[in-house]
């Protein structure tokens, strides 16, 4: 369990660039999962699935971190009630602590998108910066600023903010209808 | 129908060493708090597994430790009540209920959750969630819940522990109800000694994980059989006890010598003597002081170290044979009615008191 945990709680730590650059040797010509793919006729590295997988492991450890708190903070008297009236280990999860502990998951998944909607170093070790192929908003805002093109800079960091922003909106909007059934089913 | 469980585990503080059997009449099992009363039930729905022993249910095995099996929770068919908050939040009252019904058609499951709502008598209820409900209706819920599913077995985990003083004699008459019913094996775990006595028909006694007495209620509180027993049947004072004469022993740490009758089982070596504080009698009240000299044996003088009142009763804290010094502990706690305390509070000291032969309590040890 504590290996595991380690493993998946490594991209936390580790700076992106380090990471990237682990990805890059295991995808790599030369790395284990980079002959892997390549005897299946793929490539990964400098690939837009490249970027995917950069923003999914820098991003997981927060999704994990958060989703395991809320699941134990589910209280375990409802998990047993659930055992004792018969239900599998499958149904207890999915009736039980899923729902109980989804609005934790549901901020972990925010974590995680945000992080991953930001993800820079990794993404650059591994993707690359292939116009219109493998370039991140981030990395199109960093060339663009490399090459004065202020402008288009602005451009990208006007989308980020937009998609940024609609997801607050979406969120602020999804927890205060939560909100206001709870009243309105407290009132009756 | 029957539940035998002789089980064994190692606990952080002391072992749970349990063995006991339930046909069909409630088993009240009473024990200060800590006494490994809720792992015992724990262990017995399978929600935790014990180090040693067998647990059967009518002609099924649940565990046995030898032959290596360990039935899980979901397949046991026991119900269990906990003390509170075991509702699922996100589910209704009905959903609630219906939880455990997963396999019948849902007409079946609609018509078995409405049974059960009415029988717990909490009709109208279906749609609220447990955050809207009392205390009381929601254990009347989840003991919906957990009968809905036709268990072959009860357990109850402090189930009105958490209740207020008023829901509590409700859901208690409901469980009442509900065990006239059920006619299969019922452990109630509680440690208040009234709720055993009231909802169960045999008792087990339990402390530091050791079965203390078991047995119908009646005889354990009228021979407890340990000074332990007697204590957790609410029991208060105690002495050391030695045998002087074939029908008086001396009472060590009274000072005092006791008439007892010879036939008393545990009269032949007592250990302890021990009176219930309800049972000491007052002179002038209970008896008259200047009776017979048969009729005064066991009458002490005593003075009062401290009064401590309830609504309706008082505990007196006494010293016997002469008056407290300031340091002086009591000897003995009597309990009364305020009506008869106040016939005798304002009596000049000493008063009398009695430690009537038929209430004393011998214990060999």
């Amino acid at each position: 369990m504590a290996v595991i945990d380690g493993v998946f709680l490594l991209p936390l730590v580790l700076p992106p660039t380090v990471v990237g650059f682990f990805l890059l040797l295991l995808f790599g010509r030369n790395g284990p999962l980079g002959k892997l793919l390549l005897r299946m006729g793929t490539t990964i590295v400098f690939s837009w699935p490249a970027t995917v997988i950069a923003a999914a492991v820098v991003a997981f450890p927060l999704m994990y971190l958060t989703a395991r708190a809320a699941l134990e903070q589910v209280e375990p008297r409802l998990l047993q009630a659930a055992r004792t009236l018969g239900a599998s280990e499958w149904r207890v999860f999915r009736e039980v602590a899923l729902p109980l502990a989804w609005p934790g998951i549901l901020a972990g998944t925010i974590l995680a998108f945000a992080r991953a909607l930001g993800e820079f170093g990794a993404t650059l070790m591994i993707a690359g910066n292939i116009p219109g192929r493998t370039a991140t908003i981030p990395i199109a805002i960093y060339f663009a600023v490399e090459d004065n093109d202020v402008s288009r800079a602005l451009f990208w960091c006007a989308i980020d903010a937009v998609i940024s922003l609609a997801l607050l909106a979406a969120l602020y909007y999804w927890s205060h209808a939560q909100e206001a059934t709870r009243v309105r089913l407290a009132r009756r | 129908m029957a539940l035998t469980v002789q089980i064994a585990k190692r606990l952080p503080e002391f072992d749970l060493d349990v063995s006991l059997t339930a046909a069909s009449e409630p088993v009240a099992i009473l024990g200060p708090s800590g006494a490994g009363k809720s792992m015992l039930l724990r262990c017995i729905a399978g929600i935790e597994r014990p180090d040693r022993g067998r647990i059967s249910l009518d002609e099924r095995t649940l565990f046995d430790s030898e032959r290596h099996v360990h039935v899980p929770a979901r397949s046991r068919h026991i119900g269990m009540l906990f003390q509170s908050d075991s509702l699922f939040p996100h589910r209704t009252v009905a959903q609630n209920i219906a939880f455990g019904l997963a396999d019948l058609t849902p007409e079946e499951r609609a018509k078995r959750v409405a049974t059960w709502m009415e029988r717990t008598h909490i009709q109208g209820l279906e749609h609220r969630h447990p955050r809207e409900l009392s205390g009381g209706e929601q254990q009347r819920t989840a003991l919906a819940r957990a009968l809905a599913t036709e268990p072959c077995a009860l357990l109850l985990d402090e189930p009105l522990t958490a209740l207020d003083t008023h829901l509590r004699s409700q859901v208690e008459s409901q469980l009442q109800e509900t065990f006239t019913e059920f006619r299969r094996p019922v452990l109630l775990v509680t440690h208040n000694i009234e709720e055993a006595y009231r909802l169960g028909e045999k008792m087990m006694l339990l402390a530091r994980g050791r079965v203390v007495a078991f047995g119908p209620k009646e005889d354990i509180f009228r021979h407890p059989p340990t000074r332990m027993a007697a204590q957790l049947t609410g029991c208060k004072n105690f002495s050391r006890a030695q045998r002087v004469a074939d029908n008086e022993i001396e009472a060590v740490d009274w000072g005092c010598r006791l008439r007892v009758s010879p036939n008393q089982s545990a009269a032949r070596l007592p250990a302890f003597v021990g009176i219930r504080a309800h049972h000491i009698e007052f002179g002038g009240v209970d008896f008259d002081e200047q009776g017979s000299v048969s009729r005064s044996a066991n009458t002490f003088p005593c003075w009062p170290v401290r009064v401590s009142e309830t609504p309706f009763r008082v505990t007196l804290y006494l010293r016997l044979h002469q008056p407290p010094g300031d340091l002086a502990p009591h000897h003995l706690q009597a309990e009364v009615y305020k009506e008869k305390w106040r016939k005798f509070r304002d009596r000049p000291l000493p008063w009398c008191i009695r430690l009537a032969e038929e209430s004393l309590i011998l214990m060999p040890q």
